[in-house]
């Protein structure tokens, strides 16, 4: 994988020093919080409402075993032991101490990691395809290009006062699991007729109070344009971007407004500008970028011990059945690691699993190790005949919930047990269902679902492309649960629809199982899933299972 | 008092830890919400949030927030996000209300 040059370590060793002075000033009084408040969010620093909050980026998701013991060492030593991967692919450390800070960042910096870019008006950390480098489905490993665009956003001097945050997603495979259309821009790799690969690019995508699906502004791009087009759109962006309403600001407001034709004419106007002045990246850099994520030296022995053993364990091959997928290399698999135990916060490691995790990176999987926007940890790069060796590690270490893709693999924003600006909590609401569904033993029944719950209108949970999207919101000082059916995050991107009235906390739970068992009755056969059936089946009768009759008479009336 | 004011206490994050603490009568900062000062008026809420506002050097962003008075007459929270931040994160035991 790439590793920091002595660029990238010079400018994150002086990034650290110019905030331990920041952060030295704020506690002996000269800067005042309003002054402060712009410097530590630009260093990943948040407050929220038990503690200080540092989030730290995972560019495109991608870290190494000394990364991750790395993580684990400022869990403990710095926070209260465990980490959160959070939905864009980062960590966040809950309990930082103000003081503290500085020499976490620095025992960050000690393995190339930082919290640069991800707060604030600017290009935010890039995130990719989980299963980059890895998927058989692919047609290039993305991450070379998600690479190239760090470097060129980190610090880029021209968008670091955008009118809003800005956010890329990157994704490789034909099969999104990037989530690229809910983005400010979302790059798919495509062929064009004469078979080179290129980028489809989407714009305009996001969540939040005015949910959109990306539309695309080129259906095929050069990867030599790349950058000359990404400039141009933020150019358009940044100039005629709304400044005057924070919840207008996102790109996907001007899209929506000025016109996709409008606004393409604008963006191939600048783009034209962009390309004359601009140099190309130096080839030795593009070789550089590739070389650091040329693939691992895969040995294709085949063996037999892999479907020997699944025979011979039942949760082996269970957990194979939703934890392990296809691999590029037929001797190799891809594993899944769920952060979804029943009943547990989705996306927290302990400081022990971190490290059980970083060991099977080293062992068994090439050093790599990825994190999920769904927040699950994989291990890209697994040899078919060490999975029997890594499942029974795993399951040691708490880590061997089978549930990748069903309904208790929930992901979760923090909500109001850390986040400062949720209106309701999430985690208790996915604790709750997946303890439930692990009672009525329904999971493997169900089959592919996915709830998505959020505590606040941000969406960070990315409820609106659940197949169940859940939003907790404050009614009138109660916690109160919205529902929407039907969203979908892959390239087949579609927003939920609300399904009406929310639920308080106690009915939630009943109404989950209630429109999972009007799927269960309805659909034609198992192999139809759940987003299938909803859609041939349309709302109604999920909407009828919740609300029952009255909802159907007011309806009509 | 204002007929349809209704009692208010001054919370805000402790600029080194960043948790929840509370504006005393005495000027200071509990970590325990019913040590807080309450105002009785839109004017004595006024007052109590100057004064912590005067305090940046100790915490981070006082605000008011609504209260009443708990069987033992010491101030309680209504919101029901001012009662989690009275005792931490609700997924496990951990935070304020392990004593951390």
């Amino acid at each position: 994988m790439y590793r920091y040059d002595e660029f990238d370590e010079a400018f994150v060793r002086n990034r650290v020093a110019e905030f331990r002075e920041q952060v030295e000033r704020r506690i002996d009084g000269s800067l005042t919080e309003d002054e402060f408040k712009p410097l530590r969010l630009k260093n990943g620093v948040y407050l929220q409402l038990h503690a200080y909050m540092l989030r730290v980026a995972i560019p495109y998701g991608t870290l190494n075993s000394r990364q991750m013991r790395q993580l684990a060492l400022v869990a403990e030593r710095f926070d209260k032991g465990y980490g959160h991967f959070t939905t864009r692919q980062n960590i966040q450390f809950n309990w930082p101490r103000l003081k503290d800070i500085p020499d976490i960042l620095d025992t960050l910096a000690d393995v190339g990691m930082h919290a640069i870019q991800t707060s604030g008006n600017c290009i935010r950390n890039v995130t990719a395809d989980h299963f980059a480098g890895a998927a058989a489905d692919e047609i290039e490993d993305p991450r070379p290009t998600a690479e190239l665009l760090r470097q060129w956003s980190t610090d880029h001097p021209e968008f670091q006062y955008l009118p809003r945050k800005f956010k890329i997603a990157i994704t490789g495979a034909p099969n999104d699991r990037a989530v690229t259309k809910a983005h400010d821009i979302g790059l798919r790799m495509v062929r064009d007729a004469a078979g080179q690969p290129g980028y489809e690019v989407i714009v305009g995508g996001g969540l939040g109070r005015t949910p959109m699906v990306g539309k695309t502004v080129r259906e095929f791009l050069p990867k030599d344009d790349l950058l000359p087009y990404l400039e141009a759109i933020l150019q358009v962006y940044n100039l005629s971007g709304r400044r005057d309403n924070k919840y207008k600001a996102r790109i996907k407001i001007l899209v929506h407004e000025t016109g996709l034709e409008d606004l393409k004419a604008e963006i191939e106007t600048a783009f034209i500008r962009q390309k004359r002045d601009f140099p190309g990246v130096p080839a030795e850099l593009v070789a550089a970028i590739e070389e650091a994520f040329a693939p691992p030296l895969f040995d294709n022995t085949r063996s037999l011990a892999f479907e020997q053993a699944q025979a011979a364990n039942p949760a082996l091959r269970s957990f194979v059945e939703t934890n392990v997928a296809e691999h590029k290399n037929p001797a190799y698999s891809i594993v899944s690691v769920s952060l979804k135990p029943v009943g547990g916060t989705p996306g927290d490691a302990s400081a022990e699993q971190m490290r059980v995790l970083a060991d099977l990176a080293e062992r068994y999987g090439h050093d790599e190790l990825r994190i999920s926007h769904e927040q699950n940890v994989i291990l890209p790069h697994v040899r078919k005949a060490d999975i029997p060796a890594v499942y029974a590690a795993l399951r040691e270490a708490g880590l061997a919930t089978a549930n990748i893709g069903l309904v208790s693999d929930i992901i979760a924003c923090p909500g109001m047990d850390y986040c400062a600006l949720a209106t309701a909590r999430s985690i208790p609401v996915a604790q709750a269902i997946s303890k439930r569904f692990d009672e009525l033993k329904l999971e493997r029944e169900i089959g592919p679902l996915k709830i998505k719950i959020s505590g606040c209108i941000n969406a960070c949970g990315h409820h609106h492309v659940g197949h169940i999207g859940i939003l907790g919101l404050d009614k009138a000082g109660r916690e109160n649960y919205q529902i929407t059916l039907g969203g979908d995050g892959t390239e087949t991107a579609t927003i939920g629809e609300r399904t009406g009235p929310g639920f308080d906390a106690g009915d939630l739970v009943p109404a989950i199982e209630a429109i999972i068992g009007t799927y269960l009755d309805l659909r034609e056969d198992a192999s139809e899933t759940f987003l299938a059936a909803y859609r041939r089946l349309g709302a109604d009768p999920f909407k009828h299972a919740i609300y029952g009759e009255q909802k159907d008479e007011v309806r009509a009336a | 008092m204002a007929r349809d004011y209704k009692p208010q206490i001054v919370t805000a994050n402790d600029l080194f830890e960043g948790d929840a603490v509370y504006f005393t009568a005495s000027n200071n900062w509990s970590r325990d919400h019913g040590d807080a000062i309450v105002a009785y008026s839109r004017d004595a809420a006024e007052k109590i949030l100057s004064a912590a506002n005067a305090q940046q050097d100790k915490v981070v962003g006082p605000y008011l927030a609504e209260t009443v008075m708990g069987d033992d007459h010491r101030p309680q929270p209504v919101h029901f996000r001012e009662v989690f931040r009275t005792r931490g994160p609700s997924n496990y035991f951990h935070g304020k209300q392990a004593g951390a």
